[in-house]
C-alpha cells in the first residue's frame, strides 16, 4: 500500500458552537477518483475545504504525500500552524474547482491561466501565455481565450477554471460541486473534461451531487452524513448493495429522480 | 446679457473645475490611507480614520470650510483662502471616497480571493492583482458620482473668497440686474460640466477590462 495521496486524521471543525466534523479518518489513494457524497449540509464541501487549507480544522490533521498541511498536531493535542511558506509549498500539489468557478473577472480566460505562472512562478509572459494556450485546448477552449469570464457561458467558466488548476501541474485535483450551479446542459462538457483527467490517472477528489457520475468514473465512494463518515467503499458497495440505512435513504433519493438507469 | 458676462462666468467656472479636480483627487490618496486604516482590522489605526470619517460625513461642509478658515490663522497657520478652500473640499470628499472604497474591496468576493491562494499567490499578491483591481472597479461609479457632487459642493468655497462658478454669478447678477439670465447660465455651465464627467466615467467604466458591452 503506498502513502495515500491525502490522509485525514481524526478531522474535527467548529463553526462556534456547531460542529460541521466529527472526527473524520479518510485516506485519498494515489491515482484514483474519489467521491464525497451526502445530503445538503453532510460536511463535504468543508472536508474538501480542509483539504485545501481553506478551512481550518479545529483538531485533527491533513497530511498531503505525507507532509503535514495547515496545522501539525503533538500527541498532546498541541497544535502549531506551520509557516505560511510551508503550507504554500505543500499546498502548490493541489489544485481546487470550485462550485462559483471564482475567475477572476479582470482578466481574459488566458489572463486567468496564465497568471499564476507569471506572478507565482516568474514566467515569462511569452512561455506563461503558451502554456496556458496549451491548457485551455486541453479543455477546449482555445478559441475563446481572448473573452472575459463574464462573456463565457458557466460551463465554460468552470472548464478554464479547471485549466487554469491544471496549468501549475497539481498532482491532486479538489473539485467543490463543480456543476452544480451549472444549467443541466452544462454539465455534460464539465463532466467529460473530468473523466479524461482521470482517464490520465489524475488523483481526484470530487465532491458533487453528480451520483451517476459517482458511479461511473469513481473509484472510491465515501457517504457522508450530519458530519460523520459513514461509509467508505468501492462504488460496487455503495451502490449495488447499500448496507446503511442511512446511505440507503439518501440513494433512493436519486433512484426517485430517474437516476437509477446511470447506476 | 453679453457675451463678455458670459466670458466672465466661463472663467470663474476654471477655479471650479480646478479646486474640484484637485480636492478629488487629494481626497482619493487621503482616502486609500482611510480604507486602509479601516480594514487594517487594528483599532490603532481604525479608530481614528472612523472618527475622521464621522466628523466629515457628520458637519455640513459649508461650517467644515468656515472652520478651516478662521481655525488656521488661529493655531497659527496663515493660508491663502485657495489652499482653505482645497483643504477643506480634500477632507471632506476624503471621507466619502474612504467609505466607498471600503464598500468595494468589502465586496470582493472572498472566493476570488480563494482561487488566488490555491494556484500559490501569497497575500500581497492576491492583493495586488486581483482585489485592488477589483475593488477599483466596483468602486469606479461611485467616484464619479463623488466628483459630480464635489463639482457642485465647490459652490460652496465662495464662503472664504473663492470667486468660482456660482460667486461670479451672485456678484454679476447684483451689479447688471439680470439675475434670472446669469443664474440660468452659471446653471447651464454646471450641467454641461457634470455631463462632461459623467460621459467620461461611462466610458472609462465601460473600457475597464472584464465588463461586457
Amino acid at each position: 500500500m503506498s502513502l495515500p495521496a491525502i490522509a485525514v486524521k481524526n478531522l474535527v471543525k467548529q463553526f462556534g458552537e456547531t460542529t460541521v466534523l466529527h472526527g473524520i479518518d479518510l485516506d485519498i489513494p494515489q491515482g484514483k477518483v474519489s467521491c464525497l457524497i451526502g445530503p445538503s449540509g453532510s460536511g463535504k464541501s468543508t472536508l474538501l475545504r480542509c483539504m485545501a487549507f481553506l478551512e481550518e480544522a479545529t483538531r485533527g490533521t491533513i497530511t498531503i504525500d505525507g507532509e503535514v498541511l495547515g496545522f501539525s498536531e503533538s500527541a498532546q493535542g498541541v497544535r502549531e500552524r506551520l509557516p505560511a511558506a510551508t503550507n504554500r509549498a505543500i499546498r502548490s500539489r493541489i489544485g481546487m474547482v470550485f462550485q462559483q468557478f471564482n475567475l477572476w473577472p479582470h482578466m481574459t480566460a488566458l489572463g486567468n491561466v496564465s497568471e499564476a505562472l507569471k506572478t507565482v512562478h516568474k514566467m515569462s509572459r511569452k512561455d506563461a501565455e503558451d502554456l496556458a494556450m496549451a491548457q485551455l485546448v486541453k479543455v477546449g477552449l482555445e478559441s475563446r481565450a481572448g473573452h472575459y469570464p463574464a462573456q463565457l457561458s458557466g460551463g465554460q467558466q468552470q472548464r478554464v477554471a479547471i485549466a487554469r488548476a491544471l496549468a501549475l501541474k497539481p498532482k491532486i485535483m479538489l473539485f467543490d460541486e463543480p456543476t452544480s450551479s451549472l444549467d443541466p446542459e452544462l454539465t455534460g462538457e464539465v463532466l467529460n473534461v473530468m473523466r479524461d483527467l482521470a482517464a490520465e490517472g489524475m488523483t481526484m477528489v470530487v465532491v458533487s451531487h453528480e451520483i451517476g457520475f459517482a458511479a461511473t468514473v469513481g473509484q472510491q465512494i465515501s457517504f457522508l452524513d450530519q458530519g460523520k463518515l459513514l461509509f467508505t467503499g468501492a462504488p460496487s458497495d455503495v451502490f449495488r448493495k447499500p448496507r446503511n440505512p442511512r446511505l440507503e435513504q439518501f440513494l433512493d433519493t436519486y433512484l426517485d429522480r430517474g437516476a437509477s438507469m446511470l447506476v | 446679457m453679453s457675451l463678455k458676462l458670459f466670458e466672465l462666468l466661463l472663467k470663474a467656472s476654471l477655479y471650479t473645475i480646478g479646486i474640484s479636480l484637485i480636492s478629488i483627487l487629494i481626497g482619493f490618496a487621503i482616502a486609500i490611507l482611510l480604507s486602509g486604516a479601516m480594514l487594517s482590522g487594528r483599532k490603532f489605526f481604525s479608530a481614528p480614520a472612523q472618527i475622521f470619517i464621522s466628523f466629515f460625513r457628520g458637519v455640513p461642509l459649508l461650517v467644515q470650510l468656515l472652520l478651516i478658515y478662521n481655525l488656521l490663522p488661529v493655531i497659527g497657520i496663515n493660508v491663502p483662502s485657495i489652499v482653505a478652500a482645497i483643504v477643506g473640499l480634500s477632507l471632506c470628499t476624503a471621507a466619502y471616497q474612504a467609505e466607498n472604497l471600503r464598500g468595494g474591496f468589502a465586496s470582493v468576493p472572498r472566493g476570488l480571493i480563494e482561487s488566488a491562494e490555491m494556484v500559490g499567490f501569497t497575500p500581497g499578491q492576491a492583493f495586488r492583482r486581483i482585489k485592488v483591481p477589483i475593488a477599483l472597479r466596483l468602486t469606479f461609479p461611485a467616484l464619479v458620482n463623488e466628483a459630480i457632487l464635489i463639482l457642485k459642493a465647490s459652490s460652496l468655497v465662495s464662503v472664504v473668497g473663492i470667486v468660482e462658478l456660482t460667486r461670479m454669478a451672485q456678484d454679476l447678477a447684483g451689479s447688471t440686474f439680470l439675475p434670472l439670465e446669469i443664474f440660468a447660465s452659471a446653471g447651464l455651465i454646471y450641467l454641461v460640466i457634470n455631463l462632461v464627467v459623467a460621459r467620461a466615467g461611462g466610458l472609462i467604466e465601460r473600457s475597464l477590462p472584464g465588463i461586457p458591452r
